[in-house]
């Protein structure tokens, strides 16, 4: 029996969850690695072109530059809130702003999308939710390519024993599914920041990384140039660091910026659910699920925080979609 | 409309006067996201029944796209034909109707590709796969046309063909699936071949047993045959004659054995130059200098032009075309023609 | 294909043990006591709870505790919660609701993401490649909770279809809209991969044989690129049900499903450590043997791995 049934064949199987957005494509990339890559003298410039072709391709997709505009603005937002909006989002004035319709002359002012059940301003809260999403979007896509890469490149660089072993560990995380996950760990802890949760997600959701690397590192292993630098004798650092990972990180770039979006979803799931984030700290899912209480007689409460969220999902799912198009030369 | 092609009833019609197959002038472009590629630029040859036409030609120069509209498996979009004609038995296929030239494939014209394994469908046995030439064209039975994929194997003399018809593609050597292939163009003995570099993929001494196989199956048949290939060691056994393509145009056509012994277009000279020969052991191989041009691109007067040593300011501004190739006393060489301004001068180069 | 199967159930043992254990340590070993959690704001009684410790095996380390309870598992005793209701009871009651809302869900996907997944891969850069596309980009955008919302808004409140919550689990007709909610996700996913997987095996080299042979266009769609595009689809599916179940636990909520989804939250939050664990284990099983099956339908479809 051949050895691709070693790897327990996950990465045939994709599994449900916005990080399996479009296996085949991921899938497809990590095979036109082979095609990619060159012997050992031009590996690097091949990956450079590889690269700037790949960018080259991006500035002229209409779908990256709105989603790259879109994640730059949310970006800034989530660090200046400020220099969006004056009003205050915790300031709550039930008698005169308790669920007064959005304003549309208001344009940039505390009315412009109306007030919550509390009296809140909601364009303010949408702003400053976006800090919330933001942070975990982006540190625990930081962590999980931190920790699931260099799991997936230690196991398919040595292979063997070690990989048996970590594709075992991979498989026990991935039996358990995020949401559920991270909903047992999170409720062991009675306060819950941003970092918790960015906690919680990160250790728990490392293996899709893990796998998409190691299935990459496997190709690229294969490859002419690899080979030669380890007949070579090049160290293993060498080999790992200059040699493949440059190779093997364009699907696992791809796959990590479509889950960012799927990290900020399963925050904003569970703080909807009551055990992700918590008050004071302000989220869109927090105020999704005190929208539900007004849903009937005020939807624009429910409206605004889902919108942002959606439209910020959106933006990470379209930038992977793109980048993966890009750094696809079969797509061509 | 009386139908040349029909199934069932009578397999060989009434004797066709003229060549089997005519192809004039025939232009392919690919609309790309860089522009138009012209891969190829009025191609013309014919084949008669029970000859062979080679056609040579480096990687790119248009022979396989020539074959695909042939066939009419271009997917167009991106290809388009913006001239030219072809007809079979007389016909003009491009203005044809699709189911009409649908039939006419695989049931008249067949063709054999390159790389057998992925040109064989992974997931269905070999057996299904040729017996399906029955049921679509001859509306056979299941069991008929399973019979008749034994019959067909053990024709391309695949050893114990009865216990091996239900295995698949992946479970054959390549020598064995590109018999495969070719029983699937002979199934329903087509009056045309056009097999695309069938040897290629193979071992050195199973192409030798293909090829083999390939012709004595075509004269068997008196099949017409036009093999591609750019390998000029097979050509010379098999072939009537030859045409050899650069950059999407016939640059010459001559008889197997006149090609070869006195070439009249400097790049026909260079790519004989370019075999190996047992008699000159050790010395450095000739090599073409430069590469073929880009398609998007082409160069203005005679493609070759940037790479021919016998280049003069004339090739640099017109398109030769294909003049006949005639002796100094002017008696006229049958079948050969040379698109170079300068075939005299090559045809006399030792 | 016997040793291969072998294998991969071999393999599975230690990750059945491996992930059980790993939730087993996630509710018993993270802070926050589950029996002081049971008397609510009240103070308890420190014999109590010593002595409901001591029933629930609590007192013991951790690894015993593990043993025990898989002793117990390997016969069918999956404990018992903290209310005194066995737990295999309170599955009893839940699963079956679980199972017919996935398997609506299921069909709905399998139907619907099949056929939009097909025109749009059959037609690419068509409209309706273009619609598919950006519909299924929304649907995948669009978290669960807020699609759930939506549909509540539209089809109960506004339209007067449907109740808003569903009033009786056992009623199939109240079922379809969580049912529509749940799949969607999935739906979106079977629909895209179904569209790669049609482009790729559309530019295959199969294909330009099997026209080049002359055969209808229909029988080259049917039998030649729907049965090799349809395996990555088919084993996506096969894990798919599974997942559906462990997915359900936002859409059960607010639909008020009295699922598996709704118990589990519900258990979550009340710190009921053995009906997490039982419901976990059973969810991380049916994972575990969707997988297996998975494989095997793999084998089945394509002969390259069947005779490997
Ligand atoms: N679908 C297509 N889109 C764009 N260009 C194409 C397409 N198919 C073929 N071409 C171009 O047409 C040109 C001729 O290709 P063709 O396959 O006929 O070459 P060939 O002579 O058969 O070469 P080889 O010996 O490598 O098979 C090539 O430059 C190729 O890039
Ligand atoms: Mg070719």
């Amino acid at each position: 029996m051949p050895d691709i049934h070693d790897e327990s064949s996950f990465e045939r199987h994709p599994k449900p969850g916005v990080d399996h957005l479009d296996y085949a494509g991921e899938q497809g990339m990590a095979v036109e690695q082979e095609t990619l890559v060159e012997p050992d003298p031009e590996k690097r410039e091949e990956a450079r072109s590889l690269w700037g072709d790949a960018w080259r391709d991006l500035r002229r997709r209409p779908i990256f530059l709105i989603s790259a505009v879109l994640i730059l603005l949310l970006i800034v937002m989530a660090i200046f809130p400020g220099a969006f909006t004056d009003a205050d989002p915790r300031k709550a004035d039930l008698v005169n702003d308790y669920l007064k319709r959005p304003d549309w002359t208001d344009f940039f002012g505390a009315g412009w999308f109306g007030y919550d059940g509390q009296g809140r301003s909601i364009y303010a809260r949408v702003v400053y939710g976006a800090r919330a999403s933001i942070t975990v979007g982006i540190f625990v896509t930081a962590i999980v390519t931190l920790l699931g890469g260099l799991c997936g490149m230690v196991a398919g660089y040595f292979g063997g024993p070690v990989d048996a072993l970590l594709s075992r560990i991979i498989d026990i995380f991935f039996g358990i599914p995020l949401l559920l996950g991270a909903l047992v760990l999170l409720n062991a802890f009675s306060t819950r920041t941003v970092w918790t949760v960015v906690v919680a997600l990160g250790v728990l959701g490392w293996t899709q990384i893990a796998r998409v690397m190691r299935g990459a590192v496997l190709t690229v292993k294969q490859a002419d140039y690899v080979m030669a630098g380890r007949a070579l004798g090049a160290g293993t650092g060498r080999l790992m660091f200059r040699h493949i990972l440059p190779n093997a990180v364009a699907p696992v770039i791809v796959v990590a910026t479509i889950a960012l979006g799927g990290y900020i979803a399963t925050e904003a799931t569970l703080s909807f659910l009551g055990i992700g984030l918590q008050d004071p700290t302000i989220s869109w899912g927090i105020d999704i699920s005190s929208a539900q209480k007004v849903i009937r007689t005020a939807p624009y409460v429910l409206f605004f925080p889902a919108a942002a969220l959606s439209i910020t999902v959106l933006a990470f799912i379209m930038l992977g979609d793109a980048v993966r198009d890009a750094l696809d030369p079969k797509l061509r | 409309m009386t139908t040349a092609v029909d199934t069932g009833t009578s397999r060989r019609e009434a004797p066709y006067e003229g060549p089997l197959l005519d192809v004039r002038d025939l232009h392919v472009e690919f609309v790309t996201r860089d522009g138009v590629a012209k891969a190829v630029n009025g191609v013309s040859y014919s084949v008669a029944a029970g000859e062979t036409l080679a056609v040579l030609g480096e990687s790119g120069s248009g022979k396989s796209v020539t074959a695909q509209a042939i066939m009419g498996i271009l997917d167009m979009p991106p290809a388009r034909i913006p001239r030219g004609e072809i007809r079979f038995r007389g016909e003009d296929m491009l203005g044809m109707d699709k189911e009409r030239r649908r039939r006419i494939r695989g049931q008249k014209i067949a063709m054999i590709f390159q790389d057998a394994l992925s040109s064989l469908n992974p997931v269905l046995t070999v057996g299904f796969q040729l017996g399906e030439m029955f049921r679509a064209h001859h509306k056979s039975s299941r069991k008929e046309a399973k019979e008749k994929a034994v019959e067909l194997m053990e024709r391309v003399r695949i050893p114990a063909a009865k216990d091996r018809v239900n295995d698949y593609p992946h479970q054959f050597s390549g020598g064995m699936r590109q018999r495969i292939m070719i029983a699937m163009a002979l199934a329903l003995e087509p009056d045309l071949i056009i097999a695309d570099e069938p040897t290629t993929a193979l071992d050195v001494t199973v192409q030798a047993q293909v090829m083999d196989l390939l012709a004595e199956l075509q004269a068997e048949f008196n099949m017409g045959l036009i093999l591609i290939t750019h390998d000029l060691g097979v050509v010379a056994d098999v072939a009537d004659k030859i045409a050899v393509m650069y950059a999407g145009r016939i640059v010459e056509t001559a008889p197997v054995h006149e090609l070869y012994a006195r070439p009249a277009h400097p790049y026909t000279r260079g790519l004989l130059d370019s075999i190996p020969r047992l008699d000159q052991k050790g010395q450095e191989l000739y090599a073409i200098k430069g590469l073929p041009p880009n398609l998007l691109r082409i160069p203005p007067g005679c493609a070759f032009n940037p790479r021919c040593p016998r280049a003069q300011a004339v090739c640099r501004q017109e398109v030769p075309e294909l003049f006949p190739v005639t002796e100094d006393d002017g008696t006229e060489l049958a079948g050969r023609g040379s698109a170079c301004f300068f075939w005299k001068e090559t045809l006399h180069d030792r | 294909m016997g040793s291969y199967v072998l294998r991969r159930v071999l393999q599975m043992i230690p990750v059945f043990f491996g992930t059980t254990l790993l939730i087993f340590l996630m509710v018993y070993t993270l802070p926050g006591d589950p029996v002081s959690a049971l008397f609510g704001d009240k103070a308890a009684d420190p014999a109590v709870v010593a002595s409901i410790k001591h029933k629930y095996y609590l007192d013991q380390p951790i690894w015993k505790q593990y043993l025990h309870y898989m002793g117990n598992l390997f016969q069918g005793d999956f404990g018992t919660s903290f209310t005194g209701r066995p737990v295999s009871d309170i599955m009893a009651d839940a699963f079956p609701v679980t199972i017919r809302l996935a398997l609506m869900a299921f069909a709905f996907e399998l139907v619907f993401g099949l056929l939009l997944g097909l025109v749009s891969g059959l037609k690419r850069g068509s409209i309706q490649d273009t619609l598919v596309l950006v519909l299924t980009l929304l649907v995948i955008s669009i978290p669960v909770f807020v699609l759930a919302y939506i549909a509540q808004t539209v089809f109960a409140t506004n339209l007067g279809w449907v109740t808003p919550t569903v009033q009786n689990s056992k009623d199939l007709s109240q079922l379809i809209l969580p049912a529509v909610v749940l799949g969607s996700l999935s739906l979106a996913f079977v629909a895209r991969l179904t569209r790669t997987s049609i482009g790729e095996n559309l530019r295959a080299d199969y294909m330009r044989t099997a026209v080049a042979k002359g055969l209808p266009r229909r029988t080259i769609v049917t039998r030649h690129l729907l049965r090799n595009s349809l395996i990555p689809v088919v084993t996506f599916l096969g894990t798919d049900l599974g997942a559906l179940m462990g997915g359900a636990i936002v859409t059960e909520g607010i639909f008020n499903v009295q699922g598996i989804g709704n118990v589990l939250y519900r258990a979550i939050n009340q710190k009921e450590g053995p009906t997490v664990v039982g419901i976990v284990t059973v969810l991380v099983i049916v994972y575990l043997v969707a997988s297996l099956v998975v494989d095997l339908l793999y084998a089945v479809l394509d002969p390259r791995i069947r005779y490997a």
